[in-house]
């Protein structure tokens, strides 16, 4: 098994945002965590990359606990995460900012060859390659997050609404390059408010309500759930 | 009762403070001006005069600039003045007096037999000991000022550590005059770097003296901006640095270890300082545990000036401070003595009328 979460809690202050959530994900898999927003799918994942710390429970990883384990160290293991909002550093270039997403790296050529490799896959961060990260459209901040991210060769992507803010056109674009990105080896683990969307490329799903899993199962399935498709499918 | 506050508005409307603004400024350099040109009109100074001032304006600029650039480092990574930044300096300062003092005290016998002190009959080694004692030392107390300080108190709002940073200040400055005494001390410069000594330019029938101390000071600490601007610009360091300072959260996830590059902006601040320190002794002479207070404020009055957060506007913003403090009573005609006014009427003026600074862009919520 690549993760395994149990029994996860976690406190901000007074607030208790995860109450004992517990899921899986196997090598190769995409696995959805759908639900309202403020349901704890982001708390779970900055959990995972150890922004925050849990209260109790534990995150293990090919079998190995990494709750006490750095971020920066999270990031070497091969859990990268895309974060909510593109949060695409500004003042930098569109290279400068996959080079940070390089970071834990250092040989020239390896990270060269792989910006080589993510150009390949978004062609228009090629034609905005000198242009300051803050000026990229939506879709192109997105693109370049996920682009940056692959730059750390990820073999377990933590994305947090990839979709948000942009154009269904622009949505669709984005969910064809994450399975592709799946389907060349990466583990997905995807955090999604647009719950169709999410569910149609994963393998299976959980559906986060208040700090706590209500519901899990094959994608497909969870698609056709009654109590799904009413509260985040738009009605029956 | 909302009726009459709208009838009596007391508060103006936005557009009009703004005017108010540039009105009030316009009218100051009117002012400024006229007064310039009357003491102009009685020409009191000679072109020989001006040269002097501008050239130690230049000379303290380039130290003011160092310190400064200690200011926005850390303001740019964790928002915050640190405040006890003038006592890294001073530190520096008794970093480069001990290793000249102790450099004097060594007898060997030069090139011709005669008995010389260390520090005469090898003053490169001498000198270049003295900076690396200086920022050694400055350094490591910006690591320390940050791991005790500073980073216990991360998280915290924001006045928190800025109110531990003045008791830094205050800690620092008490422990150097328990550990130093309160006397003042004087550098020994090794002889080829004499103070009061140095080219001899013939100006308008008189002699400026380009001082050897200041232009060694000028040119060091040239030297050191365009070295940590390609640092900042050009290397992994710099920019995990300025990653950072964009964004802590997005920076973790790229795998950088956001502490350590804190401790380290710490660091390259503290180098910095104490690279000013010895310059301060060497080209200034007289100094004791109390050295650091004043450029310290002044440096945070250029960080300010040219931006606070902003690099190159800290260098700026030095320069001209310096060329200000030391040009500006001239110009204006008032006592030399007022220079200090001069300088902190100067980061009043900027709050006022500017408190991005030159080069700073507006402060955004997140930042203010």
């Amino acid at each position: 098994m690549m993760l395994e979460v149990e029994n996860l809690n976690v406190h901000y202050g007074a607030i208790h945002a995860l109450k004992g959530v517990s899921f899986h994900l196997e090598e190769g898999e995409i696995v959805a965590l759908i639900g309202a927003n403020g349901a704890g799918k982001s708390t779970t994942l900055n959990t995972i990359s150890r922004l925050n710390k849990p209260t109790a429970g534990d995150i293990r990883y090919r079998g190995v606990s990494i709750v006490e384990t750095p971020p920066q160290d999270i990031v070497t293991k091969g859990i990268v995460q895309v974060p909510e909002g593109r949060r695409i550093f500004p003042k930098m270039t569109v290279v400068e900012n996959l080079e940070m997403g390089a970071y834990i790296f250092s040989d020239r050529q390896r990270i060269e060859a792989d910006i080589e490799m993510v150009f390949g896959k978004f062609p228009r961060l090629r034609e905005r390659r000198k242009q300051l990260g803050g000026t990229l459209s939506g879709g192109e901040q997105q693109m370049l997050a996920i682009a940056r991210g692959l730059m750390a060769r990820p073999q377990l992507l933590l994305l947090d609404e990839p979709s948000m803010g942009l154009a269904p056109i622009i949505v669709e674009q984005i969910f064809d390059i994450i399975s592709e990105i799946n389907q060349q080896g990466t583990s997905i683990l995807l955090v999604e408010q647009n719950a169709q969307m999410a569910l149609s490329i994963a393998d299976r799903g959980y559906v986060f309500e208040t700090g706590k899993i209500v519901l899990e199962g094959d994608a497909g399935d969870l698609l056709e759930d009654p109590m799904v498709k009413e509260a985040y499918l738009g009605g029956g | 009762m909302e009726a009459l506050r709208k009838k009596f508005s007391l508060t103006l409307p936005q557009n009009s403070i703004r005017i108010i603004r540039i009105i009030a400024a316009l009218l100051l350099l009117a002012l400024i001006i006229v007064r310039a040109m009357d003491v102009a009109a009685k020409s009191q100074f000679g072109a020989d005069t001006w040269l002097r001032l501008s050239v130690s304006g230049l000379i303290i600029g380039g130290m003011y600039a160092l310190i400064a650039i200690g200011y926005t480092l850390v303001y740019g990574i964790l928002f915050m003045i640190n405040f006890a930044h003038g006592e890294v300096m001073m530190i520096g300062t008794f970093g480069g007096y001990f290793v000249f003092e102790a450099f004097n005290a060594i007898q060997v016998s030069g090139a011709d037999g005669n008995q010389l002190s260390f520090l005469n009959a090898y003053p490169v080694i001498a000198i270049l000991l003295a900076f690396l004692a200086g920022m050694t030392i400055a350094a490591l107390s910006g690591l320390f000022l940050e791991k005790f300080a500073y980073r216990p108190l991360r998280g915290a709002p924001r006045l928190v550590p800025l109110i531990s940073a003045i008791g830094a200040s205050i800690f620092l400055q008490n422990a150097g005059q328990l550990l130093f005494g309160p006397q003042r001390r004087q550098y020994i410069n090794p002889v080829v770097l004499d103070r009061g000594i140095g080219w001899n330019l013939e100006v308008a029938g008189s002699t400026v003296v380009l001082t050897y101390t200041g232009i060694f000071s000028l040119i060091l600490s040239a030297i050191l901006m365009v070295g940590l601007y390609l640092l900042v610009q050009r290397t992994k360091l710099g920019r995990a640095m300025r990653a950072v300072a964009q964004d802590k959260k997005t920076a973790a996830l790229m795998g950088i270890n956001v502490d350590q590059i804190i401790s380290r902006t710490f660091v390259i601040s503290g180098a910095l300082a104490g690279a000013a320190g010895v310059m301060w002794g060497i080209h200034n002479g007289l100094f004791n545990y109390y050295v650091g207070f004043l450029p310290g404020i002044k440096a945070f009055t250029a960080a300010v000036l040219g931006g606070i957060g902003n690099i190159p506007g800290a260098m700026l913003g030095g320069m001209f401070l310096g060329i200000v403090e030391s040009v500006g009573p001239a110009v204006l005609g008032i006592d030399f003595q007022l220079k200090d006014v001069l300088a902190f009427t100067i980061l009043i003026l900027v709050l006022i009328f500017r408190p991005s600074g030159i080069l700073g862009e507006a402060l955004t919520e997140e930042k203010v």
